[in-house]
């Protein structure tokens, strides 16, 4: 197994309380695999992420376990888990492609980069050539400004920076989302494409657009306020999801090829709850058409099919009731 | 299936215990050791330049035939007299006055043409902001004390008046620069585009919608005026080119160094004023630098 | 009905303001009562400043946009303010377009003061009612409170009650559900369908393909400020003839189909050179048209 996490909590301290924005999270990743992370805003997607790598000052981390490649990551510690960043977990950031210095030319910023990591950039300079090749960079990009690129050529380029050290991990922070749709083909192909080449062993992509994981990733994880919904395969998550939050939000998802005449999705009403008080048991039971009384009872994140976990009491139970996910509809 | 649920009646979350903008403001600002200091530091000034030329025994420009005297209880010389008799005490409680007037009216007036110039050019852009640009370098790079000698020789008597306006008329180009950068930004917000769609003219849309958001920003800039106009003041006074037909903080320093005060030990002359500069001016910056923290969440020390 | 001819828009830029960015080149197309028209295109496309620019907030280059023959640029001031009466707009961030200070029903006393000013406390009252009912939005859950206390969804949906209490004939929704939540996002989107059924026409710009399909009537796909193809959107999404419109249609990412191996993506490295001059558009069938190539 390349990535274990057990029982994950991380809270943010504020001045009205502690945001429980993981609550006892865990689940498992194979060599090789891309596994999407996907939830709303407010989830708890984001904090995973970056709880993995631990590189937000604000997280507090309060227990559970994380193991990559047999060895425990000393996620409380900031300091202990320098030699860990960037080599065995590297992590693309929300925004990334809007924080490159815009008075450093790419190709110095590498360097400095490098040379913070202890390594030299001469050295890996024939790999970094290689790699822009491969993403359909051209070398001259190290000789200009971020200024001079567009948002795709920026995203890859960060991309492969995050990618050169041959992680074990790489965590992908909503890097397709401020991007034009035929861009964000070409950067999420290419980020599968690290997989296939053996850049990277693992990756979490996170995102808020399931379509997308739909594309490139082998898994799906479905997180709900602050904790996990669903996680199955590409396939199932999205043809047979059992979480009746999984299958709400697929069925609210307008396709091209659906219209309002012919078709009117319906979406889930309400808001999730505040995670500075959050309620007792199932935290999507104020706005599911399954709940009961047994909801009172926070569900546990179980197996119930080969490769496929899930954190209700209702699910495996097909009562007429229950939503049916949409039929395919006649594609473009 | 169609979600039938009732609209968010059930799911609204708990109301948030957070207080109010200003209670919350009004908090911070209570612990904040730098803004209560600077604050009663000027209250105390204030209240001294308001309260105390009713002590005064004597007029402070009038000699009273008792030369150098320390600061001492007879006849109400309580910070002593001058080379030539006057009674400190009377001068410093009347530059007190002095100071804060300068620092009202030049400060309000340096902030009055800078708002006006500042939000007309963030607001409009284009060829106004170009023109406005310019009007605002012309003054800035104006030698004001060559341009206040020219005035001083035309004009036979200068009140403390002329001195604020003065003031206030060649201070405000940083405070213009200042308005028209956070105008800038606040423009391209969309609530001013909403402003707009609800028929609402430009000056409406500025005085309406975009001042009050920068209120703090705004208060805290006329204090800066404030402090700035009285230093100002008194290196004005220092130099001669003060009102002629008063005394000022600025000018007992003058006269004191003019009159070797300090080769004389008459300490009592240029140390009373000079301490009263800097703590009025000091605790207005210090107060400010409070006033940021309360205002600015991400500078508080939680 | 609203009709652009001919529109365009030019930036100068570059150091000293020698060079010309066509952000809208020669646009041309009616939206008419009740009738949905979308505006699709990547960023840069000019979706959005056709949209500023049909809301009188940004100045024509050239061409016209006329209101039931009106000509917008004739109207200043007091007329101007009656055609904010007919058409009106709402954004993309729901927390930009509040001031943050005020509370968020301060928008509708805005209306009021401004379009109201002599409908007295009752009237008003129950016609707020009545536009917050038409959003789907309980009175008690949304009036009092500041913008950060309320979700996206709400903001954007009081914003479309601030435009029904004008009594609007068309509405410029730029983007609206974009940076709101996937499950809120289908109702905002349902809303503007329904409203649609009652009269009201809407000018709809977004760069997700699946959002335009599923509400509009007519499509019009725009490239670095031109049209490359309109017409009725079952048309243009059925059988799409310009290359830029299919190579869209293939980025989408779809829930149940993956994306062709045949397509190697294609690395946009720099955008390509715009358009100096709007190429003409073709008819291919009963209303669809297509950019000559």
């Amino acid at each position: 197994m390349a990535l274990t996490v057990e029982s994950l909590r991380v809270y943010y301290r504020t001045l009205a309380g502690d945001v429980k924005a993981l609550d006892d999270v865990g689940f498992r990743l194979a060599d090789g695999e891309i596994m999407g992370l996907a939830g709303e805003s407010g989830c708890g997607k984001s904090t995973l992420g970056k709880s993995l790598i631990r590189l937000d000052g604000r997280m507090r981390y309060i227990g559970g376990r994380i193991e990559l490649d047999g060895e425990e990551l000393p996620i409380w510690d900031d300091e202990a888990m320098n030699p860990f960043r960037y080599r065995h977990v590297s992590l693309i950031p929300q925004y990334a492609m809007s924080a490159l210095n815009p008075t450093r030319k790419i190709g110095r910023m590498i360097r400095e980069l490098l040379r913070s990591r202890g390594v030299d950039f001469e050295a890996i300079r024939p790999e970094l050539e290689r790699r822009l090749d491969l993403v359909g960079l051209s070398t001259d990009v190290l000789d200009r400004y971020p200024i001079e690129l567009s948002g795709g050529m920026k995203q890859r380029t960060v991309m492969v920076i995050s990618t050169l050290l041959d992680p074990s991990l790489l965590i992908a922070d909503e890097i397709t989302s401020a991007l034009d749709v035929s861009t964000q083909r070409a950067v999420a192909t290419t980020l599968a494409g690290f997989r296939d080449r053996g850049f990277v062993k693992s990756m979490i992509v996170i995102t808020h657009d399931l379509s997308v994981l739909y594309q490139i990733a082998d898994t799906i994880l479905v997180m709900y306020a602050g904790k996990l919904a669903e996680k199955a395969s590409a396939d199932d998550i999205v043809s047979a999801p059992r979480h009746p939050y999984t299958r709400l939000l697929i069925s609210s998802l307008p396709e091209v090829g659906v219209r309002y005449e012919e078709h009117r999705l319906s979406g889930i009403a309400g808001r999730p709850p505040s995670l500075l008080d959050p309620p007792q048991g199932c935290r999507f039971r104020d706005r599911c058409p399954l709940a009961s009384a047994r909801c009172a009872k926070e569900p546990p994140f179980i197996e119930v099919a080969e490769g496929h976990s899930v954190a209700c009491w209702e699910a495996g139970v097909e009562a007429a009731s229950t939503p049916k996910p949409r039929e395919r509809v006649e594609a473009v | 299936m169609s979600a039938t649920i009732a609209p968010a009646a059930a799911t609204e979350r708990a109301p948030a215990k957070r207080m109010s903008g200003l209670r919350e403001s009004l908090h911070f600002a209570l612990r904040n050791r730098k803004l209560v200091f600077g604050l009663s530091v000027t209250v105390v000034m204030l209240v001294f330049a308001l309260v105390g030329p009713l002590f005064a025994h004597h007029p402070p420009l009038e000699y009273g035939g008792h030369l150098s005297w320390s600061p001492t209880t007879r006849d109400g010389y309580w910070f002593g007299t001058t080379l030539q008799g006057q009674d400190v005490y009377a001068q410093f409680v009347n530059g007190l006055r002095l100071a804060f007037i300068v620092g009202a009216l030049g400060g309000g007036i340096a902030a009055g043409i800078g708002m006006l110039v500042g939000f007309t050019a963030g607001y409009r852009s284009g060829i106004v902001d170009e023109v406005l640009n310019m009007l605002t370098n012309v003054v800035l790079v104006i030698p004001t004390f060559a341009l206040l000698l020219v005035i001083a020789s035309y004009l036979k008597v200068r009140g403390i008046t002329t001195e604020a306006v003065f003031i206030g008329v060649t201070s405000w180009p940083w405070a213009a620069r200042a308005l028209r950068a956070q105008t800038f930004s606040l423009v391209s917000r969309d609530f001013v585009d909403m402003a707009r769609l609800s028929g609402r003219s430009s000056w409406q849309i500025i005085w309406r919608e975009i001042a009050p958001n920068m209120s703090s920003y705004l208060f805290m800039m006329f204090i800066l005026l404030f402090g700035g106009a009285i230093l100002i003041a008194a290196t004005l006074d220092f130099i001669g080119l003060g009102p002629s037909n008063t005394i000022s903080l600025g000018m007992m320093m003058q006269l004191s160094v003019q009159n070797a005060a300090l080769q004389l030990h008459l300490w009592w002359w240029f140390l009373p004023p000079g301490l009263a500069i800097m703590a009025i001016v000091g605790s207005l910056y210090v107060m400010n630098v409070g006033l940021d923290e309360v205002f600015n969440p991400k500078l508080r020390a939680t | 009905m609203l009709s652009l001819r001919g529109v365009s828009k030019t930036y100068s830029v570059g150091a000293f303001g020698g060079g010309r960015l066509n952000a809208v080149l020669d646009v041309s197309f009616d939206v008419h009562p009740g009738e949905v028209l979308s505006l699709i295109g990547e960023s840069g496309s000019g979706k959005t400043t056709i949209g500023r620019m049909i809301l009188r907030l940004t100045p024509l280059s050239a061409g016209t946009i006329s209101y039931d023959g009106i000509d917008l640029a004739t109207l200043h001031r007091h007329r101007l303010k009656e055609y904010y009466r007919h058409v009106q707009g709402v954004f993309q961030d729901p927390f930009s377009s509040y001031n943050p200070i005020f509370k968020a029903d301060r928008i509708f006393s805005m209306v009021r003061s401004e379009f109201f000013g002599d409908v007295d406390g009752r009237t008003w009252a129950a016609k707020l009612d009545r536009a917050l009912e038409a959003v789907s939005l309980n009175p008690d859950d949304v009036l009092g409170k500041f913008p950060h206390q309320l979700s996206g969804g709400q903001l954007q949906r009081l914003l479309v009650a601030r435009a029904l209490l004008l009594d609007i004939r068309y509405l410029v929704a730029d983007e609206i559900i974009s940076m709101l939540d996937a499950s809120t996002r289908i109702d905002v989107l349902n809303l503007l369908a329904d409203l649609k059924q009652r009269g009201l026409g809407i000018v709809f710009i977004t760069h997700d393909l699946s959002l335009g399909n599923y509400i509009s009537d007519t499509t019009v796909i725009l490239r670095h400020g031109a049209i490359v193809e309109m017409g009725a959107t079952v048309k243009v999404f059925g059988d799409p003839r310009h290359p830029y419109t299919q190579a869209l249609l293939a980025s989408v990412p779809q829930l149940h189909t993956r994306w062709g191996a045949e397509e190697a993506a294609h690395a946009t490295n720099g955008s390509p050179q715009r358009l100096v001059e709007a190429a003409e558009l073709v008819p291919v069938d009963d209303d669809h048209l297509v950019a000559a190539q």
